[in-house]
């Protein structure tokens, strides 16, 4: 029989995440503080029309783009939160989570041999979506030094003629870094001088913690018309399982996404759809209350960090922290692994999210305080007896 | 700071003032100063025990009773509050909007003995024009929390 598989697929390596996540589910009573979802339920309001939409029998297909209800709301709430407008008729779109609208943009904006700058750590899909789109990624390595920010410096370095995309995952999972204005300026002016385009991933805008809110590369001068801007409404509204998420776009890229989506998806889940016009219209409250509660539980992470002497520079969104563990001369993956057969608690280690997240942990505090104390005692425990306490 | 603290410590009476400071990004000081102040102006009432008496054996009937009342001269609601508001088997008294005046809330050890207070103490009230007693038959939620289903962590153990 020949070989059924396509080579190009063949070479991509599994999810790091993947890997572990094999073993952690093999262990029974292991506390976990590896998830990347929120601990909230969807709030009711959402919840429930969702069921309406259901009891209404709203079961069909929706437009490719999404519902327009649904996209008038994204560009209210864009323009409300980010100072950015798209139009709700030409570039917004409605995708299966942002991890959809992150595979359709590199397959609109991709020519064979167009190199994909990829600032890591960071989220498991945008190299393989680059591959699988015949493009090359290249990763760039953020530093602790830097907080994890995209320097220009670091830009600059791996701008070659055959860059064409810069993507921005910020706010970062699983660092926690953020990009404040002045820096996001800085790298606006380099993107512009070497005429490039940006895939900015900003699915955790709402998760921002010290009183700045997020900005949106997009709504800087020039930057609309050569960025592609991915949400959804997974992290800030609780909503993973809902696989929502939309991306916005000048019209000539955008149109080729709806084209790609229209063949692959047809339309994101109507359920969900009729529910996330709930949730942008109706969820401030909300919100403001979950991330109130991340923060709280952000702060009492890091203290326990401080107490056990496990470096950690301070995350200020998303709900990660990102700890350094090159102190104990072991590479992230044996750490992880003697803390989850020792202690039996699951963290991630940080390589899953790129080769500079070598010596990083990715530790979550998306749980109840309960659940982060009975894990950080056992992570102190572990810390202790590997510094011979 | 406070509705900070007022807002954690309403879900969660126990926390330690360590942990409460930590979680609020203050000091230890700060925040038990910030606690004793408000218990001196009756901001923090108390710290009570949310209890799911159906899950032991001992025996409670609970009843919400509508008050119809008409204050007299000298003698405002407050007053009349006060005269229901001082037996001890009476939880809750509120003032309210509507149909009528009071909503009562009352636990005793069986139906009869709820009727008997009704009718031996709360009727013959000089301003009490008339009750409607209501029995509770279960709780499902109560002060925020919900008390018929177990909390379970459903996420998978570890996601990108």
């Amino acid at each position: 029989m020949r070989n059924p598989l396509s080579e190009k697929i063949v070479t991509i390596p599994p999810s790091g995440i993947r890997k572990f996540f094999d073993i952690v589910s093999e262990m029974k009573d292991a506390i976990s503080l590896g998830v990347g979802e929120p601990d909230f339920d969807t709030p009711w309001h959402i919840r429930e029309e969702g069921i309406y939409s259901l009891e209404k029998g709203r079961t069909f297909y929706t437009a490719n783009a999404g519902l327009r209800d649904l996209r008038v709301e994204i560009h209210n709430y864009l323009k409300r939160k980010y100072e950015v407008s798209y139009h709700q008729d030409k570039e917004i779109m409605v995708t299966v989570g942002g991890s959809e609208a992150i595979d359709i943009a590199m397959r609109a904006m991709l020519d064979p041999g167009d190199e994909v700058l990829v600032p890591q750590p960071s989220f498991v899909s945008y190299v393989p979506c680059a591959v699988l789109a015949g493009g090359v990624a290249v990763p760039i390595e953020l530093e602790e030094k830097d907080e994890f920010r995209l320097t220009p410096e670091k830009l600059l370095e791996k701008i070659t003629p055959k860059t064409k995309l810069l993507v921005m995952p910020f706010p970062n999972n699983p660092t926690g870094a953020v990009m404040r204005r002045e820096h996001l300026l800085e790298i606006a002016r380099i993107v512009e001088e070497h005429d490039l385009f940006v895939l900015s991933d900003e699915i955790y805008s709402e998760l921002t913690y010290g009183g700045e809110a997020h900005v949106s590369i997009a709504s800087l001068p020039g930057m609309k018309e050569r960025t592609v801007l991915i949400n959804g409404f997974s992290k800030a509204f609780a909503m993973t399982g809902w696989r929502l998420g939309y991306a916005c776009a000048p019209e000539v890229i955008l149109k080729q996404m709806l084209k790609i989506h229209q063949f692959a998806i047809m339309c994101a889940p109507t359920t969900s759809q009729y529910a996330a016009i709930d949730a942008m219209k109706n969820s401030d409250d909300d919100v403001d209350h979950m991330r109130e509660s991340y923060d709280q539980r952000r702060r009492y992470l890091l203290h326990a960090f401080e107490e056990m002497r496990l470096e950690c520079f301070e995350p200020m969104g998303a709900f990660y922290t990102f700890p350094s563990i090159k102190r104990f001369g072991m590479t992230s993956d044996e750490f992880a692994n003697r803390l989850l057969q020792e202690e039996k608690v699951a963290v991630v280690p940080g390589t899953a999210f790129g080769d500079s997240g070598e010596g990083y942990l990715r530790v979550s505090y998306a749980y109840s305080l309960k659940s982060l104390k009975e894990a950080l005692g056992r992570i102190e425990r572990f810390v202790n007896r590997l510094d011979g306490k | 700071m406070r509705e900070k603290i007022l807002a954690v410590i309403e879900k969660n009476s126990r926390i330690d003032i360590r942990d409460l400071a930590i979680l609020l990004g203050e000091s230890e000081v700060a925040v038990a100063n910030e606690i004793a102040e408000m218990e001196r102006e009756h901001i923090i009432c108390g710290y009570h025990t949310l209890i799911n008496w159906e899950n032991t054996s001992e025996e409670k009937v609970i009843a919400l009773i509508e008050v119809k009342v008409t204050p007299q001269r000298g003698m405002g609601f407050d007053k009349i509050a006060e005269r229901i508001y001082q037996y001890s088997e009476v939880n809750a008294v509120y003032l309210m909007s509507g149909a009528y005046d009071f909503t009562v809330i009352l636990e005793g050890k069986s139906m009869r003995q709820v009727a008997q207070f009704v009718s031996d103490k709360l009727s013959p009230l000089e301003s009490v024009l008339s009750t409607a007693t209501h029995f509770v038959l279960k709780k499902y939620k109560d002060h925020g929390t919900v008390l018929c289903d177990e909390f379970q962590d459903e996420r998978m153990l570890i996601t990108p």
